[in-house]
C-alpha cells in the first residue's frame, strides 16, 4: 500500500470513529427539544414566572420553591431540618418547632407537599408537608413562607401516605408506611401478624387559623399504607389509601411483599366516621405526642405535649371501610378531576387499574364481597373496576390529570411519562424522561380544576444530565409542555434534596398575599424592643440578656462589658427596619451555634456561652447597606471571679 | 352686592375645600432602582403619611435631620386656618358684600403664599442643615427637595407635586380670583 492510500484509510477510519462516537453520545441525550422551547421557558429579567412549584425536599427535610416555566429556585423553606443559614432550629424561638416526643430532632425526610384547598381547588393559603421518619405533619404559611406548625402523629411509623387533604381542607391525613405495635412496645418481630397494625389519622384543620388537631385514628390491618388522595365531587366524603405488603411480611420485603398479584386500595368513608365520632364512638387512648406552633407576632414557637388520641377499630366503624383489590404493590391512589375514577399506580403491575366510584358504591350496596380482612370487606375487583390501561409501560407510580380528560402516569422502570384518556383508558402519547421518574406534577393536577399547561417530571436518577459534580449529584427535574396533543420536553433543572411529591399553583394566588415586613408595632416578642432607646443588657444570675437593636448601619449596644466565662448570654436582636428586604444578621466569634437572620420588625435570639476571657467581636452578617462593614461591636468577657460590672453603650446622641 | 351665581360659586368652593381635610395636600416621592415598590411621603393638613421611617433611615447617611411630624407646628395650626378660611368664605357668600369678597380673596392668596414660603423654608433647612459627622459627605452637595417639580438628589430622583388636597386648594384659589375679577369688572362697568 502506498502512502496516499494509507492516509486515505486513516481518514476513513477517523470519520467512522467520529460518526460512531456521535451516535453513542446522542443516544443518551434524548429527543431534541423543539425550536420554540427556549422562548417557552425564558422569563425576561424583571418578569415573573407563571406558577409557583412547591417541591418536597425528600432527605433534605425542607421544601423548595421554584418558578415555572423557568425552573428557577426561588427559595428553600426550612421545615423539618435545622438551617444554619437563617437560624431555623438553632434560635431559641425555633428550637421548640423541632421538638418531638423523642426530644429535639434536627432532621427528617419530607416526601409530599399538598396545598390547602377550597371547593376542591388549591387556594394558596397553606401548604402541608409530611415528615416521614419521625411521623409529623408541618404546615407552612404561604404569606410568610414559614413553617407555622408541626404536629407529631402518635402510633405511627413512616408517615408516608400523608399529608393529603379533603376538598375543603376539612381534614389532612397521615397513614403509616410501617406497621408497628399500636402503643409501641417490646414484642418479638415474628409476632408481626398478631401485634403490628397500621394507623390512618385524620387531623381536623381549623378553617381560620389552619391549626391541626388529631380528630381520630383508624387502627387498620398491618399492611404498608403508601399514598392516598381524597375523593371529590361525587366521591367527596371518601378517602383512598393504597397499601402494599398485604403479605404482612417483616423481612426481605422486596421478595416477600411482592408475592401476591394484588394488594389493596382502602376506601374510607370519613364523613360516616365523622358522624360516628360525633355520636361518641371510639375510645381515647393514652399517647404522647407534641404539637408545635409558631406565632409570627411573638416571633416564637411553643411546643406542648398532648396525652391522648381517639382511636377507632374496623368493627367500630362498620360500613365505612372497604378494601379494593389493586395490582400489584400500588403506590399512587389518585382521583381524577370529576371524582368518579380512582387510579392505582401498581408499581409492579403490568396494567394501570382505574376504579369507578359509582361501581364501588353499587358493589357495596349489593355486597359484592370477596371475603374480608380483619372485618374489613374486600370488594370484588371486577365489580369496582372501570377498566385497565393496557401495556402502559413498566413501573407505574403516580398519576396526575389535566383539564381535558387526560391522565399522565409516571413510569419508573421504563423511565417515561404516559398520557392516556381517562374515560377510554387508551394510551395516546408517551415521552421518555431522564432518568427513572418518581412523582410528577401538573399545577392543580390532583384537584377539581387542573391548570393543564405544564408537567414536571421529578426524576430519581440524574447521571449525565448536568455537568458532573463528583459522585454526589443533585436530582433532576424536567419541564414538559402538555398544552397540545403531544407532550414536548422544554427544560431540565436540578432540584434540592430528593423531591417526591410536589404541587404547583398560579403565581397570583400566592404573590398577592406575600408579606413584605413584620410590623414593629405588632412585635410581641417578650425580649423584643421597639426603639433603639430600649436597647440594654441585663444580668439575671448567670444569664445575661442583651436586648439588641439593628438598624442601618449599627448594632446597639455595640460595646458590652461585664460578661463572665460560663455565663449564658442570650442575644435578642430586633431588626428595627420597616423597609422591604432589609434583613440584618448577627454572629459572634466562636459561636457554636448558627447565625441569626432577622427580618424587618422581627426579634430572634441566639444563645452563647463564652468559655474563655477575651474580646469577642460581633457583626451583622447580611450585607444590608453601604456601611454594612461598619455594623459591628465588641464584647468583653472576663474571668468567672472578675468584678467587672455589666456596662454597655447606647449610641444615643451620636 | 355680589351676583347670585358668584355667591353660589363661592359657596361651592368653600364646601369643596372641606374635602382637603380628608386628602393629602402634597406628595413627595423618591425614585431609585432598589425601590421598585416606590418610596415617598404625603403631607396632609394635620399629619404626614407614607414611608417616613424609611426616608429618615436613608437620610441619616448624609446627616439630614429626621422628619418628625409631632414637632411641626404647621401641622397643628393648618387645620385651624383652613377652618377660618372656609367659614369666612361661607359668611362672605351669605352676606354678599363685595368688599368682604375682595378681603377674603386676598386672605386666601396670602395664605397660599405664606404656605409656599413656609414649605420652601422647611425644605431649605431640611436639605441644608446637615450633621457634620454624617457618614457620606459630598462636597458642595445639599439635599433640598424642589418646591414643585423634579430634582436629582444623589441616587434618588425626587418629585414634589400637589396631591389631591393641594390641587383642590390651588384650583379653589384660582377660581376665587376669577370670581373676584369678574365681580370687579362688573362693578367697573356699572359705574
Amino acid at each position: 500500500m502506498d502512502k496516499k492510500s494509507i492516509k486515505g484509510l486513516f481518514v476513513l477510519l477517523l470519520t467512522c470513529l467520529v460518526i460512531f462516537a456521535g451516535c453513542g453520545k446522542s443516544k443518551n441525550k434524548g429527543p431534541l427539544v423543539e425550536s420554540d422551547a427556549p422562548s417557552k421557558v425564558y422569563v425576561e429579567p424583571g418578569k415573573y414566572d407563571e406558577f409557583y412549584a412547591f417541591v418536597s425536599g425528600g432527605f433534605s427535610g425542607q421544601l423548595a420553591v421554584y418558578g415555572l416555566p423557568s425552573g428557577r429556585l426561588l427559595r428553600v423553606v426550612p421545615v423539618f431540618s435545622q438551617n444554619p443559614e437563617n437560624g431555623w432550629g438553632y434560635t431559641e424561638e425555633t428550637k421548640p418547632m423541632l421538638n418531638t416526643s423523642y426530644g429535639f430532632v434536627p432532621w427528617d425526610d419530607s416526601h409530599h407537599s399538598e396545598l390547602s384547598m377550597k371547593d376542591g381547588v388549591p387556594d394558596g393559603r397553606w401548604l402541608f408537608i409530611n415528615g416521614n421518619n419521625t411521623p409529623r405533619i408541618a404546615r407552612v404559611n404561604l404569606s410568610t413562607f414559614r413553617t407555622e406548625e408541626i404536629i407529631e402523629i402518635p402510633n405511627s411509623a413512616g408517615n408516608h401516605s400523608s399529608p393529603f387533604v379533603t376538598p375543603g381542607t376539612e381534614y389532612v391525613v397521615a397513614g403509616t408506611r410501617f406497621s408497628i405495635p399500636v402503643e409501641n412496645r417490646d414484642v418479638p418481630i415474628e409476632s408481626y401478624k398478631e401485634n403490628f397494625k397500621g394507623t390512618l389519622s385524620f387531623l381536623k384543620v381549623n378553617p381560620s387559623s389552619g391549626e391541626m388537631d388529631i380528630a381520630f385514628q383508624l387502627i387498620t390491618p398491618g399492611f404498608d399504607y403508601d399514598l392516598s388522595h381524597a375523593g371529590k365531587g361525587p366521591s367527596d366524603g371518601w378517602f383512598f389509601f393504597s397499601c402494599y405488603n398485604s403479605e404482612q411480611s417483616y423481612s426481605l420485603l422486596e421478595v416477600n411483599a411482592s408475592q401476591k398479584d394484588k394488594d389493596f386500595i382502602l376506601a374510607v368513608n370519613w364523613k360516616k366516621i365523622e358522624e360516628l365520632v360525633a355520636k361518641g364512638v371510639g375510645k381515647e387512648m393514652a399517647a404522647s405526642y407534641v404539637h408545635n406552633v409558631y406565632d409570627d407576632k411573638k416571633h416564637s414557637g411553643t411546643s406542648e405535649t398532648r396525652k391522648s388520641v381517639k382511636v377507632l377499630y374496623p368493627n367500630d366503624v362498620e360500613g365505612a371501610l372497604y378494601y379494593m383489590p389493586c395490582p400489584k404493590s400500588p403506590h399512587g391512589a389518585d382521583v381524577d378531576p370529576t371524582g368518579e375514577f380512582i387510579v392505582g399506580g401498581g408499581k409492579l403491575a403490568t396494567v394501570i387499574p382505574v376504579f369507578s366510584f359509582s361501581k364501588m358504591t353499587k358493589a357495596i350496596n349489593e355486597k359484592k364481597f370477596d371475603g374480608d380482612v380483619e372485618g374489613i370487606p374486600v370488594l370484588k375487583y371486577e365489580e369496582v373496576l372501570a377498566g385497565e390501561v393496557q401495556q402502559p409501560g413498566l413501573g407505574p407510580l403516580h398519576t396526575e390529570f389535566d383539564d381535558k380528560g387526560y391522565a399522565y402516569t409516571s413510569m419508573f422502570v421504563s423511565s417515561e411519562i404516559v398520557k392516556w384518556k381517562v374515560d377510554t383508558r387508551e394510551v395516546v402519547d408517551r415521552l421518555p424522561v431522564y432518568y427513572s421518574v418518581g412523582h410528577l406534577l401538573i399545577p392543580g393536577g390532583d384537584s377539581k380544576k387542573p391548570w393543564g399547561k405544564y408537567l414536571v417530571s421529578m426524576n430519581k436518577i440524574t447521571k449525565d444530565r448536568f455537568l458532573p459534580t463528583g459522585p454526589e449529584l443533585s436530582q433532576s427535574s424536567q419541564l414538559i409542555d402538555i398544552s397540545g396533543d403531544k407532550m414536548k420536553l422544554l427544560l431540565d433543572f436540578p432540584t434540592v434534596g430528593e423531591p417526591h411529591y410536589a404541587q404547583a399553583i398560579p403565581a397570583d394566588l400566592i404573590s398577592k398575599n406575600s408579606l413584605k415586613i413584620f410590623k414593629i408595632e405588632e412585635n410581641a416578642h417578650p425580649y423584643g424592643i421597639k426603639s433603639e432607646k430600649d436597647a440594654r443588657v441585663e444580668r439575671k444570675g448567670n444569664e445575661v440578656h442583651v436586648y439588641m437593636s439593628a438598624i442601618r448601619s449599627h448594632l446597639t449596644p455595640d460595646n458590652i462589658e461585664g460578661v463572665k466565662v460560663g455565663d449564658d448570654v442570650y442575644f435578642h436582636m430586633t431588626n428595627l427596619e420597616q423597609d422591604w428586604d432589609i434583613p440584618h444578621g448577627f454572629t459572634i466569634m466562636g459561636n457554636q451555634n448558627s447565625e441569626l437572620l432577622v427580618m424587618p420588625g422581627e426579634t430572634c435570639t441566639i444563645k452563647w456561652t463564652p468559655k474563655a476571657p477575651g474580646i469577642y467581636p460581633y457583626y451583622c452578617t447580611d450585607f444590608c447597606s453601604a456601611l454594612h462593614q461598619e455594623m459591628q461591636g465588641y464584647m468583653r468577657v472576663s474571668d468567672k471571679n472578675s468584678s467587672v460590672q455589666i456596662k454597655f453603650n447606647s449610641n444615643q446622641g451620636k | 352686592m355680589i351676583a347670585k351665581k358668584s355667591r353660589i360659586l363661592l359657596l361651592i368652593i368653600c364646601l369643596t375645600l372641606i374635602a382637603v381635610y380628608f386628602l393629602p395636600v402634597w406628595d413627595i416621592s423618591l425614585e431609585a432602582p432598589q425601590y421598585p415598590e416606590g418610596l415617598g411621603f404625603q403631607i396632609w393638613l394635620g399629619k404626614m403619611s407614607g414611608d417616613l421611617n424609611t426616608v429618615n433611615g436613608l437620610n441619616h447617611y448624609i446627616g439630614m435631620k429626621k422628619i418628625e411630624p409631632d414637632s411641626m407646628s404647621e401641622l397643628k395650626i393648618m387645620p385651624f386656618i383652613l377652618g377660618v378660611l372656609i367659614l369666612s368664605g361661607i359668611a362672605v357668600s351669605l352676606i354678599g358684600k363685595k368688599k368682604f369678597l375682595y378681603v377674603w380673596i386676598v386672605f386666601f392668596i396670602l395664605l397660599g403664599v405664606a404656605g409656599g414660603i413656609d414649605f420652601w423654608k422647611w425644605e431649605y433647612e431640611y436639605g441644608h442643615d446637615l450633621n457634620p459627622t454624617a457618614a457620606i459627605k459630598v462636597p458642595g452637595m445639599t439635599y433640598q427637595p424642589p418646591l414643585i417639580g423634579t430634582k436629582t438628589l444623589l441616587n434618588f430622583t425626587a418629585h414634589s407635586y400637589p396631591a389631591e388636597g393641594g390641587i383642590i386648594l390651588i384650583a379653589g384659589g384660582i377660581i376665587s380670583v376669577l370670581v373676584g375679577a369678574y365681580e370687579f369688572k362688573k362693578s367697573k362697568k356699572q359705574t
